[in-house]
């Protein structure tokens, strides 16, 4: 059981997020109309073993998006951080 | 009869002043409170208690422990009927029923024993080699017989009456197995501050201990454990579990524990409960077990561990035999001849495959009377139900030795050390030459062993590692560590453990696997046909794949394999381990979701109201929404045709409270939903709703709805029911990672608000009955304007916008007050016949219409197949924008929105079905679409639907077919436009 340790609710059982993927994406910019580029970005993917900086919701708490680094191969958690890049309000828990 | 003929006058940790009645094979018989079901059998004298897998052998108890292959008994009765239970951890309880299983008409004499005569041919393999014939489908047939012949006992088809529970659980330490080792562990890592779990697998904690005759700093050992699981129970910060197994190890240190709440299995409250345990650090002092010997006939009643014998005789005072022979490679077993003669009981020899022996164990055979034959093994054994006489062979097996009368074999080919959750966690074992046996290899940091589970035998090193780790893990836990004084456990004799892998073979099967019958010949088999490595093996063979995992087997067939490869057993390696350690019910998985608790129900405000007016109620997602409302046993076709013709006609009401309803808050809302719906936002005024669809990324639609702005930086989303949830983390992914800079927040509303749409031509006559603060005049609140009103005196929100294509206003309220309203709306509207109508009507009056839902948005739609292409604006940037424009997607030749008539009125049409050219069906015929939805339209006086259709707005007027091959129908339909109705709308904007 991986367990997250959400900047806003404290670590919590991996149940309680939804998987959102790779969070090195990055949208192209609006006036971008080159299909290839956005196909990319909805399609492609790299599948890394070890490190990897991912997005979860934490949906069944704080709804938050967060970027989180985790190893593919032991499932170990570097760092979580909020996806927005914005602190947790009124300070750390 | 004598009663426990094979109880000794003495001794053993059972309460002998209470006697405990159950019955076994619809026979009374009396244990003792402390025994298990197994010493309980055997104290009776019952020897022959099961037949084996595949050959149907007589088999007796093997171990004393979670590692028996043979013993295993069908438990309980009725729906609570557990077969495959190991009768060595079963604990004997007041009118326990058992029966034998796997042989008819008894274990004794079981006629499925005529497979032992045809055993030549079962051997690895077998089925898939004889019943391949003829081909795949050959095996498809006789499967099924197969299945049957084979397997144990059999489950009880009924429901399980009893209760499980699940619970959450947290420390700082985790000790699994309270063995001298683990209680040391425990007690060091409390006595530093840590939290403590200390978990083990028996009734009784003490492990090794409760089995042996040792003196630890002075007193005896059960006494010894008593008093430390006595101060362990008193320091609050320890939390000990007994009869309680760790079945799995999983990331984050989060274990899977199984608590078996009682020796009961007609527990009255709860019968076992699953704990999910999150801790910093895990100690395991798992122990180790006693491996048998590979010779002839090695699975006959009465061949036993012989610490099992020796735990018979300490623990539960039973004898196994009357004459036991003990056959070892080692110098534990020495303990087992010592302490039968210590009891009284007779020991005809002690046979050890090793020449050199330490002269200290040889001085107190020799005390004792017990004779001893070095350099021999026994190489088979004669008797059927019971063993009659060893015969003996030379070690090396050049010359045959004398047969020595007895009744009983306690054997010890050396111990394997219970790494199973050492494996779970990444840990693979490494062979150890000293020990011929795997001990752990390299651990994650939280991790820890301690005792026998790492090849630490003697009692004084379990003690003082159990302390020394203990201490560790507390530390590691950010705890000070206190020094644990450590007690004497005086001189022990390690093992010694020369391997002996295989005896010389004697007359018959040299079984490996006892529970899935495999002999050392199907390893052998399995090595001449290629399946060498050891995951080969295992499947091939079918060896260690049984509830005891292989506990007993695996090493001694691993060696077996490692010789026939002519490589060490290291290069030949091992099996990965997976949970569940052993066998776990799966009720303790379910837990308390049972039935409704599993899939709660979402009542809408207005359920009561449902309930009580009789409404027919559909499961849409979580919801249970009123389907229909019938009257004096109306068909659900009446039902519905009744509710929408009246709408049509007057007016109707329906509960609309599970449309997903989002709050959009913050002064870039407009720019926000501008990027996220196709359509132009940045004007929409206050006190005014619109109609948006978005699409994924991928340009395919996602949902579509209304949003209504209230005031400059507060709007309101409605989604689809199904996509209420989907929405909402759609959003929440772009405002928080691809737009953080937006100022917009959204919430969930969906709950607060209780939803209901008021339909129909006399809609504003019913509504200007009740809302008061609003004036609904076509002028002042025209098609699309929304408003804040009261109905008897509750502030609500309406909306005029229009489902059904009538003159249509949505009302919401607080979900409290939803059912006050609700029927403040009935009452208002009962001048003017108003109906309350369900998801029946609802469905019919869009389709009618021509409205999409998501049976059309089912994820594979563009906006070009629904004809709203024009709806969105490229000028701007949202989401789908450019992949919305594929080639694929753009491709005219894709199935267009279309409306479907059957050309006989009468005929339904089906949902799902293909629309085709011809009324042949054949494989390859050309699809050119589906159906979508289906209803009976009385307003056009015949079934209609909806569906994709290619090339539909060139086809409108002609006739194809909608097949439905599953249910051999065909409809003839005729193509028209998707609006049935007042295609103008005229009817819901005057």
């Amino acid at each position: 059981m991986i367990r997250i340790d959400c900047p806003q609710c404290g670590v919590r059982d991996y149940t309680e997020f939804t998987y959102g993927g790779d969070a090195t994406l990055q949208r192209p910019t609006s006036d971008c109309d080159d299909q290839i580029i956005w196909h990319d970005y909805v399609y492609q993917r790299e599948n890394p073993r070890g490190l990897l900086r991912e997005l979860w919701q934490h949906s069944q708490g704080c709804r938050c998006w967060l970027e989180v680094e985790r190893n593919t191969v032991t499932h170990d958690i570097q760092s979580v951080q909020l996806a927005s890049g914005g602190s947790v309000s009124g300070g750390t828990r | 009869m004598i009663e426990q003929p094979y109880r000794l006058p003495t001794g053993g940790l059972i309460d002998r002043s209470q006697s405990v009645d159950f019955v076994y094979n619809e026979t009374y018989y009396k244990g003792h409170p402390g025994d298990t079901l197994a010493s309980a059998l055997m104290a009776n004298g019952e020897h022959v208690i099961a037949r084996s897998f595949k050959y149907h052998r007589p088999r007796g108890v093997f171990s004393a422990g979670p590692e028996e292959p043979s013993a295993l008994l069908t438990v309980g009765y009725g729906p609570r009927r557990e077969p495959n239970t190991q009768a060595t951890v079963q604990p004997l309880y007041q009118g326990l029923v058992s029966s034998s299983q796997n042989c008819w008409p008894s274990p004794r004499f079981d006629l499925g024993a005529v497979n032992s005569l045809i055993s030549p041919f079962l051997s690895a393999g077998f089925y898939y080699k004889t019943f391949m014939w003829p081909g795949l489908k050959g095996w498809m047939q006789y499967e099924k017989i197969i299945r049957k012949a084979a397997g144990m006992g059999e489950a009880s088809r009924a429901p399980d009456p009893d209760r499980y529970e699940k619970s959450q659980g947290f420390c700082d330490v985790l000790v699994v197995g309270a063995g001298p080792a683990g209680l040391m562990a425990a007690s060091a890592a409390a006595l530093s501050g840590a939290r403590v779990w200390l978990v083990d697998e028996q009734l009784r904690m003490g492990g090794q201990l409760n089995r042996e005759t040792y003196l630890i700093d002075g007193m005896p050992a059960t006494e010894w454990v008593a008093n430390k699981v006595q101060a362990l129970e008193q320091n609050p910060r320890v939390k000990l579990l007994t009869n309680a197994t760790v079945f799995g190890a999983y990331d984050s240190q989060t274990l899977g524990i199984v608590e078996r709440c009682g020796a009961d299995a007609f527990q009255p409250d709860t019968r076992q409960r699953l704990w999910l345990l999150r801790t910093a650090q895990v100690v395991l002092a798992t122990g180790s077990i006693e491996r048998p010997l590979v010779f002839s006939n090695n699975d006959r009643p009465g061949v036993m561990q012989a610490n099992a014998v020796r735990a018979y005789n300490n623990q539960y005072g039973v004898r196994c035999g009357h004459k036991t022979l003990v056959f070892t490679n080692n110098n534990s077993a020495y303990r087992t001849a010592i302490d039968l003669a210590n009891s009284g009981q007779t020991v005809t020899a002690v046979v050890d495959s090793r020449k050199q022996v330490e002269p200290t164990l040889l001085a107190q055979l020799a005390e004792l009377g017990i004779r001893h034959i070095g350099g021999s093994a026994v190489q088979d054994v004669r008797g059927k139900l019971s063993i009659k006489e060893a015969q003996l062979i030379s070690s090396d097996g050049s010359q045959l030795g004398e047969s020595i009368e007895c009744d009983c074999i306690a054997l010890s080919g050396g111990w394997s050390p219970n790494v199973q959750l050492h494996s779970m966690v990444g840990s693979k074992p490494l062979f150890s030459e000293e020990h011929s046996a795997f001990v752990p290899g390299e651990m994650p940091a939280e991790y820890h062993s301690a005792g026998a589970c790492t090849g630490s035998f003697a009692l004084q090193d379990c003690l003082s590692q159990g302390a020394a780790i203990g201490t560790e893990a507390a530390v590691s836990a950010g705890f000070s560590g206190m020094e644990q004084t450590v007690p004497s456990g005086g001189e022990d004799t390690l093992p010694a453990t020369e391997a002996l892998w295989q005896v010389a073979k004697g007359k018959g099967k040299q079984f490996v696997d006892l529970q899935h019958d495999v002999a050392a010949s199907d390893i052998e088999l399995a090595h001449l046909e290629g399946y060498q490595s050891v995951e080969h093996l295992k499947r091939y063979t079918t060896l260690g794949m049984a509830g005891d995992q292989g506990r007993s087997s695996n090493v001694n067939a691993l060696a077996l394999m490692a010789q026939l490869r002519e490589e060490p057993i290291a290069a030949v390696g091992t099996t990965t381990f997976r949970p569940p350690l052993s066998p776990v019910a799966l009720g303790v998985f379910g837990g308390l979701d049972r039935g409704q608790h599993y899939r709660p129900y979402r009542r809408s405000a207005m359920q009561a109201w449902h309930d009580a007016r009789g409404a027919v109620l559909q499961e849409v997602g979580l919801w249970r929404r009123a389907q229909y409302y019938p009257v004096g046993g109306e068909s659900i076709d009446e039902a519905y045709q009744r509710e929408t013709a009246q709408v049509r006609a007057k007016v109707g009401i329906v509960d609309v409270s599970s449309l997903g309803k989002i709050q959009i808050n913050g002064p870039d809302s407009p720019e926000f939903l501008n990027r996220l719906y196709v359509n132009n936002w940045l004007k929409l005024p206050i006190g005014k709703a619109r109609y948006g669809v978005m699409l994924r990324e991928d340009g395919i639609a996602l949902d579509d709805g209304t949003t209504s702005r209230w005031g400059e930086h507060d709007f309101l989303m409605t989604t689809t029911t199904a996509n209420a949830g989907p929405v909402m983390t759609h959003m929440e992914h772009l405002l928080q990672v691809v737009w953080p800079e937006l100022r917009v927040r959204v919430s969930s509303v969906t709950e607060h608000w209780a939803g209901m749409a008021v339909a129909g031509p006399l809609s504003r006559e019913t509504l200007q009955g009740c809302v008061t603060d609003l004036d609904l005049s076509n002028e002042a609140f025209p098609f699309m304007a929304v408003g804040e009103g009261k109905i008897d005196n509750v502030p609500v929100r309406v909306l005029r916008i229009s489902f059904s294509g009538e003159m249509a206003y949505e009302v919401y309220a607080p979900a409290d007050y939803g059912q006050g309203v609700w029927e403040a709306i009935v009452r208002a509207g009962e001048i003017h016949d108003i109906v309350p109508y369900g998801t029946e009507t609802l469905g019919a009056l869009r389709i009618e219409k021509g409205h999409v839902t998501g049976a059309e948005l089912d994820g594979r739609v563009t906006l070009g197949d629904v004809g709203m292409l024009g709806m969105a604006n490229p000028k701007k940037d949202f989401i789908g924008r450019v992949l919305m424009n594929r080639e694929g997607i753009l491709d005219p030749k894709r199935p267009q929105l279309t409306g479907l008539k059957s050309v006989n009125p009468e005929e339904p049409l089906q949902a799902g079905a293909i629309l085709v050219n011809t009324p042949e069906m054949a494989a390859g015929v050309d699809k050119l679409g589906h159906v979508s939805s289906i209803t009976y339209s009385p307003e056009v006086g015949g079934n209609i639907g909806l569906g994709f259709l290619r090339d539909a707005a060139e086809r409108r007027g002609e006739r194809i077919f909608a097949a439905y091959p599953l249910r051999d129908k065909i409809v003839e339909v005729e193509i028209c436009d998707p609006c049935f109705v007042d295609a103008s709308g005229g009817r819901m904007r005057d």
